[in-house]
């Protein structure tokens, strides 16, 4: 018996995959999106959306979240990705597993961890929601934003770092006009990494019995009243939000990943 | 260019010695001239890259100073001195286009706009790239990135211009262009070129000095025909170009005894020194057999090109001759040298010496401790009548000839690694270092090993001589 599969053959496992779990999901909402509860096609949802200040104040709650969030973690992650990266620390490897061990253990104890940590330290959760959030968030997403950082520190090949000193640069000039931008590249896949989930990740809030309604609540709490229409609606602005955000990013990686690549040969 | 020139650069007694412990440098000692183009040329690892970079300011000696102008600079930054440098890889930055490349340094000066136009115009026509400036760098050939990594640094107007290994990325031809490019840009700016390269023949095309190292040693400083035609030992001989290597024996005034025969020679050196005949294979003449002083017969004959490249068998020796006629193999030829081909140089009796202590003595047995490993020998064979006792100081040598190696490291005395090896007459002298005290054995074996390799040294008991340097008070 002969096996030999073309490559179609061997995509089909996949294309199935893909049409169950991805296309048809995606076709779903975006039938329930524009459609109203008789079945007929609206722009409604969408319209309802945008008029009421609950939602759009979600929105903009979520974002100013996120920003925050990726800010911090980017401050955070940076200084500790290069010093891990780049000063020849023997203990780097063991350092970096342990910023990046959180991401092995289970989230739902990991999270629980921190709630009882925060509640000893503030003693009432409800007091500072606003804090506890940023707090969660940054704790559950560091990781993310550490790894890609280091990974293009550490394939920053050291000579354009000499070659700039050699041309008289300072420390500080170094970093901002070689460091910085050849390690961009980075910097940006973390961010898509830790934004978006940070605009939407509201069973970490949940857990922590935080108040705080962003937009992955909101969405939740459509579907658990059985609104399909409104949380879908919710759900494709989300993904126009992606759309934007990685078009944007896009353009900062195609400038910035010639360095990256060059080193990688290098 | 002139020679006599101001001196620009001097290294002073430097040590290096890495993190892990290991010593590259000790006492290195090394000037510069104003105007001058240096080369720094040895095998990798030969502590000419370490040169560059602690000239660059990118690594610092563990002891000694760098002084330019006069000036101690050891410990001043990379970007507070007036060097530049086209790195080996050229480290043009990736996210800049050419312009900004070349201003790089420029910016860093407060130079107007205007000015710095001018410079960068005038940098890219110096290395014919003109109407570049708005290219990004992964769009340039391996060739006009060099070009852009040489205007980076000329531009800034150094007092000396360091280039690490730069042709070595380019393909043959491009490098060969670069060559008389780089030499003629020298001429026309007259900055000081610190050039570093394994290419022997790069070495030669280019520079006024060459300073050949090995093993974070300065082997020889001189001209490119200095070097070539005089080198001062069997390293330097054996790595700038290709050499014959005899060993001999100066038999009368002006005569030498070597490959089995006697040669007239211009080196005056005493009768009776032991010495090192070298030979280039261009100046290796072969005649008719009858007329030749040596007998042979031709082992190989390869064609390259311009020449042959003739491996001629005799008696004593593998001879290689370059010659314009091609012959069959088998053929029997005859070998004439002209007195003033010959080089000698004396040989280094100093090799294969060892400091070793007698630890016991006991009946005819004398138990000698050296650093890499203890020896019992018989008393009266090789101490003869020479009274010994613990404690007694003695060094111990051998001659290459006698030992052997085997790839069993539990096989000889002591085991270590092949760092070198040279050919001499018929067969390799190899360098062995042992890898705890870094000792270094020259051991003659006939088999071709490689560079790296571990083995052992087998030295015969009896082949030891020795001789007592005093006592242990």
């Amino acid at each position: 018996m002969k096996y030999s599969f073309s490559r179609k053959q061997l995509a089909i496992p996949y294309a199935i995959f893909l049409v169950l779990f991805v296309i048809l999901p995606l076709v779903v909402v975006l039938f329930y999106g524009f459609t109203d509860g008789d079945g007929n096609i609206s722009f409604h949802n969408f319209i309802a959306f945008f008029q009421s200040k609950k939602t759009v104040g979600t929105l903009l709650y979520s974002l100013v979240i996120a920003v925050i969030t990726t800010v911090i973690c980017l401050l955070l992650a940076y200084p500790t990705a290069y010093i891990l990266a780049k000063f020849k620390v023997k203990t780097g490897p063991a350092m970096l597993m342990l910023f990046v061990m959180p991401m092995w253990i289970n989230f739902t104890l990991r999270i629980t961890a921190l709630k009882e940590i925060l509640d000893l330290l503030e003693g009432n959760l409800a007091m500072h929601s606003y804090a506890n959030t940023i707090i969660c968030m940054v704790y559950d997403f560091l990781p993310f934003m550490i790894l890609p950082i280091y990974n293009t520190i550490a394939k920053l090949d050291n000579s354009y770092i000499e070659a700039a000193e050699d041309l008289g640069a300072s420390k500080a000039y170094v970093f901002m006009r070689v460091i910085l931008p050849l390690t961009l590249p980075g910097i940006v896949s973390g961010v898509t990494m830790v934004f978006l989930p940070s605009m939407t990740n509201y069973v970490v809030l949940d857990m922590v019995y935080n108040s705080t309604y962003i937009m992955g609540s909101l969405i939740g709490s459509y579907f658990s009243s059985y609104d399909w229409h409104n949380g879908s609606v919710i759900s494709i602005i989300l993904l126009i939000i992606i759309g934007i955000i990685t078009a944007i990013s896009a353009r900062f990686t195609e400038t910035g990943s010639r360095g990256s690549k060059r080193s990688a040969i290098n | 260019m002139e020679a006599g020139g101001k001196t620009l650069i001097e290294l002073k007694h430097i040590d290096k010695v890495f993190e892990d412990g290991e010593q590259l440098m000790d006492d290195l000692n090394l000037e510069i001239k104003q105007g001058e183009f240096v080369t720094l040329l040895g095998p990798s690892g030969c502590g000419k890259t370490t040169i560059l970079r602690m000239l660059g300011g990118f690594d610092r000696p563990t002891r000694g100073e760098i002084l330019l102008n006069g000036q101690d600079i050891t410990n001043i930054p990379p970007n507070k001195r007036p060097i530049n440098t086209v790195f080996q890889k050229y480290a043009l930055f990736p996210h800049l286009n050419v312009y900004d490349n070349i201003a790089f340094g420029l910016k860093l000066k407060n130079l107007d706009k205007k000015t710095q136009d001018e410079k960068v115009k005038k940098a890219l026509e110096m290395v014919d790239l003109e109407g570049f400036e708005k290219r990004s760098i992964d769009t340039l050939s391996g060739g006009q990135q060099q070009r852009i990594a040489i205007a980076r640094a000329v531009v800034n107007e150094p007092d000396v211009l360091l280039l690490d290994e730069s042709l070595s990325a380019l393909d043959a031809k491009m490098r060969k262009e670069m060559q008389i490019e780089l030499k003629e840009m020298h001429k026309k700016l007259g900055i000081t070129f610190i050039f570093v390269t394994h290419d022997q023949e790069e070495a030669l095309t280019m520079s006024d000095k060459i300073v050949v190292m090995s093993d974070g040693e300065i082997q020889q400083i001189g001209t490119p025909e200095e070097i070539y035609n005089e080198p001062k030992n069997l390293f330097v001989a054996d790595f700038i170009g290709e050499s014959n290597i005899f060993k001999g024996k100066m038999v009368g005034k002006l005569q030498a005894s070597f490959g089995g025969a006697v040669f007239d020679c211009v080196d005056d050196i005493a009768q009776g020194t032991v010495i090192d005949a070298i030979v280039r294979p261009e100046d290796v003449q072969i005649v008719p057999e009858n007329q030749g002083k040596i007998k042979g017969k031709v082992l190989s004959c390869d064609f390259k090109g311009t020449f042959y490249i003739v491996a001629i068998e005799t008696d004593k020796a593998e001879i290689e001759a370059h010659s314009l006629k091609n012959f069959a193999l088998g053929e029997k030829v005859g070998i004439n040298i002209d007195p003033d081909m010959i080089h000698i140089i004396p040989y280094d009796s100093s090799i294969n010496h060892y400091d070793g202590e007698v630890v016991g003595v006991s009946e005819d047995d004398v138990i000698v401790q050296f650093a890499d490993f203890s020896l019992t020998v018989s008393a009266s064979k090789l101490f003869g009548d020479k009274k010994v006792e613990p404690g007694t100081k003695v060094v111990g040598s051998f001659v290459p000839e006698d030992a052997d190696l085997s790839d069993d490291a539990e096989a000889g005395v002591v085991a270590g690694n092949i760092v070198s090896f040279i050919y001499i007459d018929n067969a390799y002298r190899y360098v062995v270092r042992s890898e705890v005290n870094e000792e270094d054995y020259l051991v003659c074996d006939e088999y071709l090993w490689n560079q790296g390799d571990r083995v052992s040294v087998l030295i015969p008991e009896d082949k030891w001589s020795f001789e007592i340097v005093g006592r242990d008070e």
